[in-house]
This record gives C-alpha cells, structure tokens and sequence, in this order.
C-alpha cells in the first residue's frame, strides 16, 4: 500500500484512536442510584430489597443503599471487582452477615413479602428456605449419604428411613451426582473429586427443599469441565428454584443468568437483563469492568 | 474516583490487538475511496489507462479484508470480548463486506471507463453521470469520517443522503430510457451509463448500510430496515 493511498483517512485514524470506548458520550459517569431495570415491574418478586446498607464493625460501610427485586426461578449473577460487596449483599440474603460480629445491616430485605429481619423469623429456618454453596466445596466428614440426609434430619423432614432414602436419592439426582456416587453411598464425601464434591453441596442444599439457592463463587475452584456439569446444572435446577450466583467470570454469568448485577464499591451500579449487560451497558463503570479496563 | 474515565484495557496486548484492527479498517476504507475516487476519474475524463489500472488492484480490497476477518476472528477466540469492544469487532466484520462490494463496484465503474473510453459515448450522457458520481464521492468520505470520528449524527445525515442518490439514479435511468427511444444507436452506450450509474447507486446502498454499523457500534442499537424518521427519533432522541 502506497503512502498516499492511507493519506487521505490519516487524520481520521489519529481522531480514531483517540476517541473513547465506543465513542460514547451520554455514558453515565457517577453513581447516582441503579442504572437498568432492578425492579421488577408487574412480576412478583421473590425477593424485595429497598435501601439495604451494610456495616462492618468501626461503622465501615461495606453496601450502599441497595435497592432491588429478585425475581422467582430466575438466575441472577452478581460480579464486580474484589471487595465491590457483591458477597456481603449475597450473604444479607439469608441472614449470614448475623454470625460475623460487629456486622449490622439496615433496611429492607423480604423473602415472599416476609421481613427477613422480623424478630419471629428463625434464622436457622431462614437459612432452610434460603440455601447457600460456598467456593470451596466443604462436605462434611461424614459419608456422602449421610451428607445429604443430615440437613432433612435436623429438620424432621422424614418421618422414616424410606422417605429419607427417597430424599437424598432425589437431591443427588437433581445435583447430577447420583449415577456417579450410587454405589458407595456409603463411602466418605470429602473423597470425591472436587467437582463431585461441589454437586453433594449442592444435593445438601436442595435436600431440605429450599427456595432460592445462594451461590458464591460456586466454581472457582473446579476444572472447566466440572464448571460446565454445575453450569448444566444451575440452568436446570432454575425450573425448581431461584438462584442468586456471585462470580469472579463474567463469561459465567453471560452463560448461566437472566439478569446481571454490577456492583462497585458497595454501590449496585446496574442491574439489567444479561443480554444488554454484555453487549450494551449503560454505565461507564459496568462497560469498563465488563471490558477489561480496570486496572 | 479517577478510574471512571479508564479507556485502556488492563491487557496492553489487548488494545494493540483492537488498535490494529481499528486502524487496518481505516486503511482499508482509505484504500476503497481511493479505488473510488480512480474509478469515477478514469470514467468522467475518459482515461482507460487509469480504469486499467483500478480493474486490477481490487486484489488489494480482497486481501485487506481477508487479513481482518482473520484478525477478528483470533480476537474473538483470545478474548472473548464484551460490550463496546464485542460491537467493535461485529462492525468490524460488518463494515470490510461492504467496503470490499465498494471496490467490487469500483472495479466494475473501472472495466467500464475502459470500454467506454474507447468507444464515442455522447458527452450528454458523461455529463448526467457527472452530479451522481460526486455525490456518492461525497457520500462516500462522510461514510469513512463518521465512522473514523463515530459520529452518529454524520452518520443519519449519510443514510439519509442514500435517498437522494436513489432518485438521481431513477431520474438518470428515465433519461436513458427517453435517449433509447430516441435513436436505437444509443442503446449500448446508454447501457453502458445504466450500469455505471447503477454501480454508483450501489456504492451508497452499501455506504448507508455501513453508517448503520456505525450507529449500531456507538448506540447499541439496530437501526437497519427501519423507518428513517424513527430512528432520528429514538437516537438523537436520547441525546
């Protein structure tokens, strides 16, 4: 290509390369309340947060004035750097941020019109309908059956063997674990593979039939192809429940959610449907996060 | 906060990556007009050398856009890139289909001027291709500035120029119609004409269809096979 040929679009090039990203200049550029769509219009939701503030002990403010619904048997991903309160908003949710002394939280949280933070309302039973996985699969010392039964069992759930038999072949079928581990139900869960260890988790937690399943960085720590099983298998258990994932991989919760929530220094910057989130946000923040422009 | 305005990847590798893109699909758009530009020169001035020469270098288009559509390909594989960055590289891939058709057309306006040159196509005929082959030049460098610059506002302007040369193409082709009838003589240099003017005409089909890249690129907003009012509406709406 001869010099003269490129001449004529060189000072359209220089401008190019100046411009910003996507050359957009209405991006919003401060944080004054949640861009997107946090309520959910018309729809019931299955959970209601209005102006949920989190502190930790010295009156550190880790959450912002959260405001948001959380629809039923939707998926709805959480991501944003380190430390942006994504996991400290998950844990309000069921009441885990009681057990970290010093913490207090404010405002509104209900589960299906029910104020969580009611003084009637049994934390333990809370925690039943609202189930939580961790990151690091943590079965306990126990065999993979007992596992599984031991949530069912502290509830009363089954009044003999057979229906607890029948619960915990139930719950590792829905976690995609039961053809694998059939035939040494017997056997110690912590000798699993780390993907299979996750499922059980998982097994525990739908074994006492919760309604939403609270998940924080439910595969951070497993190969990808034990990501895709528990991926393959959030989608499906969708049907039965709602689910609420913090995650470190944005692919994963462009693969997996419905809707998506950016959060950034314990304010929720947007919420909106993945679809736009990923391929159009509105907020400088959650573009600049979503692309890599963090440093 | 001051990271509010970041507009560098983390990955300096990832911004050489996109910047080469950027600038290769300028290059390539700079390459085009050239094309262009020749094409419509050797036509107007009657230079077959020069027509000669722009049916040959269309090789030049096709391998640009090869190298782009490859390079686009290994960014999204590395990648995976999200929000403006994804509607860059679909732009992108978008935007050299209709830059290389350009130079298809290009060459064709090329492979006429020679034919034409040697031939006595009437100078009445030249001239009624003179105003549509500066208009679509024109059409042409805005549809290259707005989306160098991505401005949106340049780029309804050149959609809604496309009308304009749509109906200096239908009035050329009544014009031909009438000089056909005239004296059946005419009729291969008036065809001759038609398919230049057709070309043209093509050029800014294809220059609107990249302007609705543009718009899509910066707005996140499909615009094409929809009602031009409409879509000032809603975009310049939201400013």
């Amino acid at each position: 290509m001869t010099e003269a040929t490129i001449d004529m679009t060189t000072t359209a090039v220089l401008k190019a390369n100046t411009a910003t990203s996507g050359g957009r200049e209405e991006f919003a550029h401060t944080i004054s309340g949640t861009i997107g769509k946090p309520y959910l219009d018309g729809k019931d939701a299955k959970f209601f947060c209005r102006g949920v503030n989190v502190f930790y002990a010295g009156e550190k403010q880790a959450i912002f004035d959260v405001n948001m619904d959380i629809g039923r048997n939707e998926v709805i991903s959480m991501i944003g750097p380190s430390g942006c309160g994504k996991s400290t908003f998950l844990r309000c949710l069921n009441r885990m941020n009681d057990t970290i002394a010093g913490c207090r939280v404010t405002g509104d949280i209900k589960l299906d019109g029910e104020d969580i933070h009611d003084k009637e309302q049994d934390p333990v039973l809370l925690r039943a309908r609202v189930g939580m996985v961790f990151q690091k699969p943590n079965p306990f010392p126990k065999s993979i059956y007992d596992n599984v039964a031991y949530g069912p069992r502290l509830h009363g759930l089954a009044s003999n063997r057979a229906e607890l038999d029948d619960i915990v072949e139930q719950s590792l079928t829905k976690a995609g674990l039961f053809k694998e581990v059939k035939d040494r139900l017997q056997a110690p869960g912590t000798g699993l593979s780390g993907g299979q260890q996750q499922r059980l988790c998982i097994a525990r937690t739908i074994a006492v039939s919760p309604e939403v399943i609270l998940m924080d960085e439910p595969t951070s720590a497993l190969d990808p192809i034990a990501t895709a099983t528990i991926e393959e298998l959030i989608d499906e258990l969708r049907a039965s429940f709602t689910i609420c994932i913090v995650t470190h991989s944005m692919q994963q919760a462009a693969r997996i959610s419905q809707r998506t929530a950016y959060f950034h220094m314990g304010y929720l910057v947007e919420l909106n449907d993945t679809k736009t989130v990923f391929t159009n946000p509105q907020h400088q923040l959650t573009e600049n996060y979503i692309t890599g422009r963090f440093g | 906060m001051e990271d509010m305005n970041t507009t560098q990847h983390t990955s300096q590798q990832y911004n050489h990556e996109l910047e080469e893109a950027r600038s290769k699909l300028m290059a390539m758009g700079g390459l085009v007009e050239a094309q262009v530009s020749n094409a419509i020169k050797a036509l107007l001035e009657r230079d077959s050398t020069l027509g000669e020469k722009v049916a040959y270098s269309d090789h030049e288009i096709n391998a640009m856009e090869v190298f782009l559509d490859e390079h686009c390909a290994e960014i999204i594989a590395r990648r995976q890139p999200a929000a403006s960055d994804l509607r860059l590289l679909i732009t992108i891939i978008k935007v050299i289909t209709d830059l290389e058709r350009i130079g298809d057309e290009a060459e064709k306006i090329g492979r006429y001027a020679v034919e034409m040159g040697e031939s006595s196509t009437s100078n009445e005929l030249h001239h009624s291709l003179r105003h549509l082959s500066q208009h679509v030049k024109i059409m042409l460098h805005d549809t290259l500035d707005s989306l160098a610059r991505m401005d949106v506002k340049q780029s309804m302007q050149v959609v809604d120029n496309d009308r304009q040369v749509d109906a200096e193409f239908d009035s050329i082709s009544r014009q031909l119609i009438t000089h056909m009838m005239e004296d059946p003589r005419n009729i291969k240099d008036s065809l001759n004409v038609t398919w230049c003017a057709r070309s043209m005409e093509r050029i800014g089909d294809h220059c609107k269809n990249i302007c609705e890249y543009v718009i899509y690129l910066v707005k996140g907003k499909d615009v094409r096979h929809t009602n031009l009012e409409k879509v000032r509406e809603e975009i310049l709406g939201t400013d």
